[in-house]
């Protein structure tokens, strides 16, 4: 039923290519009701999924014998969380793009086909047919920033196609080796997730590999120092890109790292644990710091990405039951998130004033202009900042408490990122809508903002109430979660337990 | 054996033959005197059923025959080839129809039928001095189909570059060829293998590897023995580039990776890492790495789309070469892989140019702005070749790739020892990721110039660029559909 996700996706696609050029409203239709219908299909196949703890195979048919590689759709509880997520991240993000007038019918059909591509990434259990996804949604980001985004787009967009491009080519440096290893070592060739993840690779062959793949796919999760295609490609992008590339995108690569790089070479994980959970402390407190000094509000958001994805790389790192599973809910929360400040900056403040500068915002007193934007932001920010009774709470919480096991110092100094976190919402609060600074009288500017619109209060309400209920009932997800990492039979038992099996 | 036999074996070749006359009859007799438009059509019809009809016969015959020592050698692998072969030449006479570059219509479709045949020859012989010959054969057809815009003066030049080039490794070739009879004593090349057995590295043979080398790089477009390509693809009439990038690629490099893992079994050497032996697989890995290298950043600063795609073309040569030096079962079918599947989506790639060149006067980069709102189908398919070229999945290119590097890292799967080469190779294919999107950027992302009209694509070469992006797309997500037959 999952992988319907997948298919009702590229369908909206094909449809969308065969509407008439010009008409935009008839896309954006078709638009939404693919997405919802997706996203229906994603909470029903997650409900359903008696246990969450297992991998559920969908569709399992040879595609590539002599290579091995098979047609694998499958699910476990860290995939339906993720799924659920692109379902949510889809529907708000068509919500919040039901502007764009500008060669609608495209937009959509490349959203859709990132979309399709996100899912398929989530539900892949075969090596090859993950990475064929994972690729897959390069062109659509590419063209979604460069078309239509904004501030120096063909330059953010290149920059990031590029940085996922040799992300991802590091990764196929480190399958093609590991798939040859494997061969040589088992007599038949297999990219099937669940049977490489029961191989014990050399010692000497994981040392060097594991830190390819693992930066491969960090590269795309903002790993530090590799994070530098995030800030700009999240301002570029149009709203409901950044959307996507804070809320699924850079998920994609923490997904990769924890579902391919950890689980096929558990050795390499153990022996650069603590360069990893290094670097990942370095982005929450880089990140956050710069986050602090911006003058541009989207530069804000997009280096509070980076410090935000530094939590689930360091719960990466930390390797045991509480760290991963705090990981997994991050990549949930912080793409509920930062989706919502996104929204808030891209689509209710920058798409009404044109300008993001907060000189220029500190002089238009938005908090009575635009009260419901105020107000999603201080809740969003709220949710940001990670105080409980929103998810980040929670996930924030388990991953230090994780960590607090493994690095003291690094934990302290994440907590450190914490605080400057605390700040630069406030900062961005305080100069973007509630500052105190004489209005001069200008009278080019007074004509008043377009008020918020009802699909932006929808997309609205539906991520504060996601972040709301994960944050008071974190156990709907971490029973689907924990019971993955939990399992003794699980493929992230050799992760945890240590030591060679 | 009497001579009956013989043209039943070489069947499909012969029927070329006479195809080739009745194009050039029906155009000198029958269509005198009418539009160049109708000739070309009339004449593309008939050599379309002549290549469909020799493909049949090819396809539907399933022996194995070996005509005199191996001057003609006929099993279920070279027919496929000539197939795809014939396929290819299918696909450029499509593309040519639109073409305004000449008024001698039967001349040119009847050259591009005659290089086919050199081709089919090439790839069905396993004698050196056959080889030589239906190499010359193809060859000397596609010097004159690179001139073949006589309006043009850099179409006169590219020629005589490429004919004063290939000439020149011509010679090489058979200077290498010569040595290795006067070693071995044979022209036959599991023969010559049989004879140079145990003899070692004798540096004769070094000399005679070397310019065999030469001689096929020239073909393939290899740095150093490149320097011809670009000119010849920018120069040429585009869809005669556009057959020397695909048809006689397939060829070349078929026959080539013959001659090296039969013809010079015993002094392969080896190339892999801390691990080198002279032999002739050090010559190919220093050949291949060039090429990959040099190909792919000489490619991102080139303005004209023809020219990117030539530099790219050099490129490809490199990974290709990597499957010939793998020299396993698995990368010899890896390298078939790659080589068909990458002569479709060139002939793709090269068909829209000469669309976008008859529309907008040129090939430079900047002539592609907007066309995804000038020619949406088009540049739909447009897409697809360059993302294949790229290697993103799921399209041909990336399985291809993914074949044939695997199988290069497989060929020492307990050191790793040619990793080196396939790192080298999956680092470049990032960089040239970066000038397919160039091209991209202009079409999908930046604007045509203010009222400037749809383009109207030719109904014949629009359904040859759908059918080519769908060849490309269904080679991807179902490579066992080719994998079978190689």
């Amino acid at each position: 039923m999952l992988a319907w996700t997948i298919y009702i996706s590229f369908i909206g696609v094909l449809v969308l290519m065969l509407l008439p050029r010009d008409d935009a409203r008839a896309a954006r239709i078709v638009a939404l009701l693919t997405a919802i219908a997706s996203c229906v299909v994603a909470f029903v196949g997650a409900i359903q999924q008696a246990n969450p703890g297992e991998v559920t195979t969908i569709v399992k048919v040879p595609w590539i014998p002599s290579i091995g590689a098979s047609y694998y759709l499958a699910a476990d509880g860290i995939s339906l969380v993720l799924v659920v997520l692109t379902g949510l991240a889809a529907v708000t993000g068509i919500l919040f793009s039901w502007n764009i007038e500008k060669r609608t019918k495209e937009f959509f059909a490349f959203y859709l086909a990132l979309i399709g591509g996100v899912y398929g990434v989530f539900l892949s259990f075969d090596v090859l047919l993950l990475f064929v996804f994972y690729e897959l949604t390069i062109i659509p980001k590419y063209f979604l920033i460069a078309r239509w985004g904004s501030t120096r787009k063909e330059y953010g967009a290149m920059k990031l196609a590029l940085y996922s491009f040799v992300g991802s080519h590091l990764v196929l440096i480190g399958l093609i080796a590991a798939w040859v290893v494997a061969r040589a070592q088992t007599g038949h060739a297999s990219l099937d997730l669940l049977e490489l993840s029961k191989i014990s690779f050399p010692l000497g062959f994981q040392h060097w590999v594991f830190p390819l793949v693992f930066i491969g796919f960090g590269i795309l999760a903002g790993l530090w120092p590799f994070h530098t295609w995030a800030p700009t490609g999240h301002v570029a992008a149009p709203t409901a890109g950044s959307m996507l590339l804070a809320g699924v995108v850079m998920k994609l690569g923490a997904y990769g790292c924890l579902r391919v790089a950890m689980v096929l070479f558990p050795e390499g994980v153990r022996m650069w644990q603590n360069e990893i959970a290094l670097l990942a402390v370095i982005g929450i407190v880089y990140g956050a710091g710069v986050a602090l000094v911006q003058k541009d509000f989207k530069f804000v958001i997009g280096y509070s990405s980076v410090s935000h994805m530094g939590f689930v790389l360091l719960g990466l790192a930390t390797l045991n039951s509480i760290g991963l599973s705090g990981a997994v809910l991050q990549m949930f929360s912080h793409g509920i998130i930062a989706g919502l400040l996104f929204a808030v900056v891209g689509r209710m403040v920058y798409d009404r004033t044109h300008t993001r500068d907060f000189n220029d915002l500190q002089t238009m007193q938005l908090g009575k202009l635009l009260p419901f934007a105020g107000v999603t932001f201080v809740l969003a920010g709220v949710a940001s900042m990670g105080l409980p009774g929103f998810s980040g709470f929670v996930a924030e919480l388990q991953v230090l408490m994780g960590a607090w096991q493994v690095f003291p110092k690094s934990t302290i100094l994440a907590g450190v990122g914490i605080v400057v976190g605390v700040a630069y919402i406030l900062r961005a609060w305080q100069k973007a809508f509630y500052s105190d600074a004489v209005v001069p009288a200008k009278s080019g500017h007074d004509h008043p903002l377009e008020p918020i619109s009802m699909p932006e209060r929808i997309g609205a309400v539906i991520l504060l109430a996601a972040t709301l209920v994960i944050g008071i009932f974190p156990g709907l997800l971490l029973n689907w979660i924990q019971p993955c990492l939990n399992s003794p039979l699980s493929m992230f038992a050799r992760l945890l337990n240590g030591g060679p099996q | 054996m009497n001579y009956f036999q013989i043209i039943q074996l070489a069947a499909p070749e012969t029927i070329v033959v006479v195809t080739v006359l009745a194009v050039l009859a029906m155009d000198l007799i029958a269509l005198r005197g009418r539009s160049v438009e109708q000739r070309f059509n009339a004449g593309a019809l008939v050599s379309i059923i002549g290549c469909l009809l020799a493909a049949l016969v090819a396809m539907a015959r399933h022996e194995s025959f070996n005509l005199m020592n191996g001057l003609l050698v006929v099993d279920p692998q070279t027919d496929f080839l000539k197939v795809v072969l014939l396929i290819l030449t299918i696909f450029t006479v499509l593309i040519s129809v639109s073409g305004k570059f000449t008024e001698h219509v039967g001349e040119y479709l009847s050259l591009v039928l005659l290089a086919t045949i050199g081709l089919m020859f090439l790839v069905s012989s396993e004698d050196i001095l056959m080889i030589f010959i239906s190499l010359e054969m193809a060859s000397l057809s596609l010097y004159i189909l690179t001139a073949f815009n006589k309006r043009n003066a850099r179409s006169s030049e590219a020629a005589l570059k490429y004919f004063l080039f290939g000439g020149m490794s011509a010679a090489f070739l058979l200077f290498g060829l010569s040595l290795i009879y006067g070693l071995s004593g044979s022209t036959n090349l599991s023969e010559i293998a049989t004879g140079l057995a145990g003899k070692g590295l004798d540096p004769l043979l070094l000399v005679a590897i070397v310019t065999t080398v030469i001689g096929f790089g020239f073909k393939v477009a290899a740095v150093p023995f490149h320097l011809w390509a670009p000119d010849a693809y920018e120069g040429a009439p585009t869809p005669s580039a556009a057959f020397i990038a695909s048809g006689s690629k397939v060829a070349s490099f078929f026959i080539l990776a013959k001659i090296m893992t039969f013809g010079f079994a015993g002094v392969e050497g080896s190339a892999v890492w801390h691990g080198y032996v002279s032999g002739w697989m050090p010559v190919i890995a220093i050949v291949a790495a060039l090429s990959m290298v040099l190909g792919n950043l000489t490619a991102i600063v080139q303005t004209s789309v023809k020219r990117l795609l030539a530099y790219s073309a050099i490129a490809h040569a490199g990974y290709m070469l990597l499957g010939v030096l793998a020299n396993t079962p698995a990368s010899l079918s890896g390298l078939l892989f790659y080589v068909i599947t990458y002569a479709l989506t060139v002939l793709g790639a090269f068909g829209v140019v000469t669309v976008v060149e008859a529309a907008t006067g040129g090939d430079a980069i900047r002539n592609f702005a907007g066309l995804s709102r000038r020619a949406p189908l088009m540049s739909l398919c447009l897409l697809v070749f360059l993302l294949s070229l790229g290697g993103i999945p799921p399209l041909a290119g990336f399985i291809g790739k993914f074949f044939l590097f695997s199988a290069v890292v497989g060929a020492d799967a307990d050191h790793l020892g040619l990793l080196w080469l396939v790192i080298l190779a999956i680092v470049m294919s990032a960089v040239s990721f970066y000038y397919y999107l160039q091209v991209l950027k202009q079409a999908y992302v930046l604007d045509a110039a203010a009222g400037a009209p749809d383009i109207k694509v030719p109904p014949a070469t629009l359904f040859a660029l759908v059918l080519l992006a769908l060849l490309v797309i269904l080679l991807g997500c179902a490579p066992g559909l080719l994998t079978q037959f190689l």
